[in-house]
């Protein structure tokens, strides 16, 4: 049985972030709640990126309000954020996991088998020992998902996981997405791929110049999009 | 050609005034890299990871310390220790004791700059990871100086040659007594000015040997570790 979701719903309403004077999101009201994932999408610049710091409460909002749980701490209870190209620490693949599980407070004596199961479940059992920064593209992609599944997320931000990786490291991470959904972890992914968001499947947000342009369920999306941005986007043509 | 041969001779035979002089001043160096990673490391650390006014001077004068003339430093020392100087009751004067305080604070900018700009370097590499996991300051500080150990060792390498090859400093706060406050490049000053090449020699080979060696250790040791850490 899982411990109560404390940082669930994620609401952002009216949410402005602005870096001197270029504004990154606009006015955004979304609801991030228990149930299947949210899947961003749009063009590099859309925002999504800044969107999911913001839900992860790396970067406090210009003005609007975000609040987890329906509270305004920012300081992560059980959320993390796996980055498009996270970094490996200086460790082995083993001492990586290690680190992320005393940095969320896992009692030590738990802390080894604990670190067994999550290398079982990103698929890197035997790879213990392996220098992190030695590891494939792909299996360091999997090494951060086991690290951010150390702090035993209700909610889980990915921000683009699998851009730079090919079909079969693609998968991989979609089915490790796919298996901690269906335990109940609540996935906020970004993405460029169409087909990615199509197969992910649950809402689907679309972001363009910082502004939430349309937010529905997958089918809906894809199927009769409201929009002439989400039109253009799904059809493939270059959203400027 | 004879000196050569002699020297040689000295070196090799572990001669008795030769390995007193070698030890001193490998107790003296090495207690002075001690002392100054531990004050280095630290303050390089603590200007890495904070922000606060005068950051930027102080990172200017941390740098220009690096250069700190080896004879003002004896100088300056000499002016606290000497008898009439404010910490002159502390009988430190011509002793080794002097000449660790010297190199300690010829040492210390160095260790404290470099080891500023490597944890600098690796907390803008870390940053993002260690705040998603909610990393506390002390851990985090911690951490990076773990994973940047290697690189740190280099700060500790720079630190030795510095200590190990000045004269000046501690020249002036040891006054190069024979047998009590004697070093290798003391030594090799006053033998060279004597006439007495053979024994400044071999002072200078054992010198530059112990170098090598110890950058040797330290590269193999850099070598082995990132085999296991990446």
């Amino acid at each position: 049985m899982r411990t109560p979701a404390l940082d669930l719903p994620v609401m952002l309403v009216d949410v402005r972030i602005v870096a001197g004077d270029v504004t990154i999101l606009d006015q955004i009201s979304l609801k991030l709640e228990a149930g299947p994932p949210t899947v961003l999408i749009g063009p590099n610049g859309a925002g999504k990126t800044t969107l999911l710091r913001a839900a992860m409460g790396l970067i406090p909002a210009s003005s609007g309000l975000i609040t987890w749980g329906g509270r305004e701490i920012s300081v992560p209870t059980r959320r993390a954020i796996m980055y498009q190209r996270p970094v490996m620490l200086r460790r082995s693949a083993a001492g990586n996991i290690r680190y992320a599980l005393a940095a969320a407070k896992v009692p030590r004596a738990k802390r080894d088998a604990r670190l067994h199961e999550l290398l079982a479940e990103v698929g890197l059992a035997g790879l213990e020992r392996r220098p992190a920064r030695r590891l494939s593209g792909g299996e360091q992609q999997r090494l951060a998902l086991a690290r951010a599944f150390a702090r035993d997320p209700a909610v889980l931000f990915l921000d683009e996981p699998t851009a730079s990786l090919d079909p079969a490291a693609t998968k991989a991470i979609e089915d490790i997405v796919r298996a901690i959904t269906a335990r109940g972890v609540k996935v906020v992914i970004s993405t460029h791929d169409l087909g990615q968001a199509k197969r992910i499947g649950g809402d689907v947000v679309l972001l363009h110049r910082g502004r939430l342009i349309e937010n529905a369920p997958a089918a809906e999306f894809f199927a009769a999009p409201r929009t002439q941005e989400a039109k253009t986007f799904i059809a493939g043509e270059l959203l400027v | 050609m004879e000196g050569d041969v002699s020297a040689l001779h000295l070196v090799l035979t572990a001669d008795p005034v030769l390995r007193a002089i070698v030890r001193l001043s490998l107790e003296v160096s090495l207690t002075a890299v001690l002392l100054s990673a531990l004050i280095g490391v630290p303050v390089g650390a603590f200007i890495a990871l904070n922000r606060f006014p005068g950051r930027e001077a102080s990172i200017v004068i941390l740098n220009a310390l690096m250069g700190l003339p080896p004879v003002v430093v004896g100088l300056a020392i000499y002016l606290l220790l000497s008898r009439s100087g404010p910490l002159g009751v502390w009988g430190l004067l011509f002793t080794p004791s002097a000449m660790v305080i010297a190199q300690t604070v010829l040492v210390s900018p160095i260790i404290a700059a470099l080891s500023r700009q490597t944890i600098e370097d690796l907390w803008v590499e870390y940053h993002d990871e260690l705040a998603a996991m909610n990393v506390g300051p002390l851990r985090r500080i911690a951490t990076l100086i773990w994973d940047a150990r290697f690189s740190l060792v280099t700060a500790l390498l720079a630190g030795f040659g510095r200590a190990a090859a000045e004269v000046g400093a501690i020249l002036i706060v040891g006054g190069n007594i024979d047998g009590f406050t004697r070093t290798m490049t003391t030594a090799i000053a006053l033998e060279t000015s004597k006439g007495d090449l053979p024994l400044a020699i071999g002072l200078g080979m054992v010198l530059i040997s112990i170098v090598i060696l110890v950058n040797a250790l330290a590269w193999g040791a850099r070598r082995v570790g990132e085999r296991y850490a990446g």
